[in-house]
């Protein structure tokens, strides 16, 4: 019976969602598709796929390592921010700053072009065990992208941080726990949670800025695209698969992200 | 210094399009037929999950190209456009997606009655929205707006990709001739921030005045 008026709902949903303009919208969409299909040439992609496929890998590599470490970086910061003394407070306020009111691509062509300029002036360098990391693009990609994470991801830790109450850090108090012990259970848990939405936002607009660290040599999925036009002088048809790719990739993220949102106790605070 | 009078002049274009796009797309999605909405929703979708450089380079390439074959087909000149125009096009087209949003928000945020009461006094929809829904809007648009706007300051850095003479990519051809890339990066990097903070400063004034007479955030919570 319940699995019976389950069906009976969905399908009346279905009904309501498939009105007969969305059914029209669809058809016009999918005739779009099928014409770009037939009429665009695709032939380059057996020649690409494997090539497209290393781009996407590395992209969502960028992507995964940076968020990663942008945060561990934007914890300390917001918690500074948010508790610190003004000593702390304060070089971590102009870090934010700095960060959020620069462009990324000056950001990384900084690092790469400017930063990546002076070391070969310093023999030891180029003599240390990390010469042959400093002297690849995407060492460079990442820091750019993880410096760029934690400023704008340590400004929302930071009001996450303020925002928990303070009865709940009180009571933790009152329990008799050390400080590291209230940091872990009770205050970054909680911030975590508050912050969670917004995290989802920044990782999509950090999937929207690994693109640039094609500007740097370092050959990601829109690199390929690149290349692939330079190759076969197309301008349409890697460019609007790019873009499906990418819109793609932003579903699955902001579906597995709300699906973890989904699993957080609701009532915080 | 001319990247960055370029810089801004393309900020600005772009911000002004952006907002007509989106005052425009706020009030397709609130008012407009079921196709319009359905259609200005596949917009802003798509235009905020897919990184604005693709978007700038498809803009940039299949725009200026799209126009000249229809040009070409009704039988006028191929036009040369000028990479401004087209950036402020590109680039206003991506804030027209965001600022819908923005905007949307800020007109639901109205008070239901005031806009019923224009409408009872008989206000055309054009002088509703001109006295009545675009300044009651503006103290909750303009915070998002700000943010739009700082955005749009750096998304313009995005153009140096496509080949546009702006700050940045003025930066990067004279660090290239003098080899002194630091000083020349740390130096366009400054003036960003420069912008960015004094318009932070600028907004955050246009903010208070806009709020005027409104019960503060504090007190409202």
């Amino acid at each position: 019976m319940a699995g019976e008026a389950a069906i009976i709902n969905t399908a009346a949903r279905a009904s309501l969602w498939l009105q007969p303009h969305r059914i029209v919208l669809i058809l016009i969409a999918l005739g779009l598709v099928l014409s770009a299909a037939f009429f665009m040439r695709w032939d380059w992609l057996p020649q690409y796929w494997e090539m497209g496929l290393m781009g996407i890998w590395r992209a969502l590599w960028i992507l995964a390592v940076t968020c990663a470490l942008g945060f561990l970086i934007a914890v300390p910061v917001g918690l500074a921010q948010a508790a610190g003394s003004i000593w702390v407070a304060a070089p971590a306020k102009v870090f934010c700053t700095i960060i959020r009111g620069t462009p990324l691509l000056l950001q990384l062509w900084l690092l790469y072009y400017g930063l990546g300029s002076l070391f070969p002036q310093y023999p030891w360098i180029r003599d240390s065990w990390m010469w042959p990391y400093l002297r690849q693009a995407w060492p460079y990609g990442v820091l750019a992208l993880t410096l760029s994470f934690a400023g704008y991801e340590g400004e929302v830790m930071r009001g996450a941080f303020a925002g928990v109450p303070k009865g709940q850090l009180e009571a933790a108090r009152a329990f008799g726990m050390s400080r590291w012990k209230i940091f872990r259970r009770i205050w970054l848990p909680q911030a975590f949670y508050r912050a969670l939405p917004t995290l989802t936002g920044e990782a999509v607009l950090q999937l929207k800025s690994t693109p640039l660290v094609a500007t740097i040599s370092v050959i990601d999925i829109f690199a390929v695209a690149g290349k692939v036009r330079q190759d076969t002088y197309l301008t349409y048809e890697p460019l609007l698969l790019l873009a499906l790719i990418y819109m793609a990739i932003t579903g699955i993220l902001v579906l597995a992200l709300s699906r973890i949102e989904a699993r957080i106790p609701v009532k915080v605070g | 210094m001319l990247g960055l009078l370029h810089s801004l002049e393309i900020a600005v274009g772009a911000t002004i399009v952006g907002l007509a796009i989106g005052v425009c797309g706020a009030y397709g999605k609130l008012y407009g037929g079921p196709v319009v909405r359905d259609l200005l929703a596949v917009y802003t979708t798509v235009v905020r999950a897919v990184p604005e450089l693709v978007l700038i380079l498809l803009l940039y390439y299949a725009g200026t190209d799209l126009i000249n074959q229809v040009l070409s087909a009704i039988g006028y000149q191929r036009v040369d456009i000028s990479g401004l125009v087209a950036g402020i096009a590109v680039l206003g087209f991506c804030q027209g997606a965001y600022s819908t949003e923005v905007m949307r928000g800020a007109i639901l945020a109205i008070p239901q009655g005031q806009i019923e009461a224009a409408r009872a006094f008989g206000m055309s929809p054009g002088l509703l929205l001109r006295r009545i829904t675009l300044p009651a809007m503006l103290p909750f648009a303009i915070p998002g707006l700000a943010n739009l706007w700082l955005i749009a300051t750096k998304d313009t850095a995005l153009l140096a990709v496509v080949g546009f003479f702006e700050l940045t990519l003025a930066t990067r051809q004279a660090a290239g001739v003098t080899k002194a890339y630091l000083i020349f990066y740390l130096a366009a990097g400054v003036l960003y921030l420069a912008v960015t903070l004094f318009s932070n400063f600028l907004l955050g004034r246009a903010e208070k005045w806009a709020r005027r007479g409104m019960p503060s955030i504090k007190e409202a919570r």
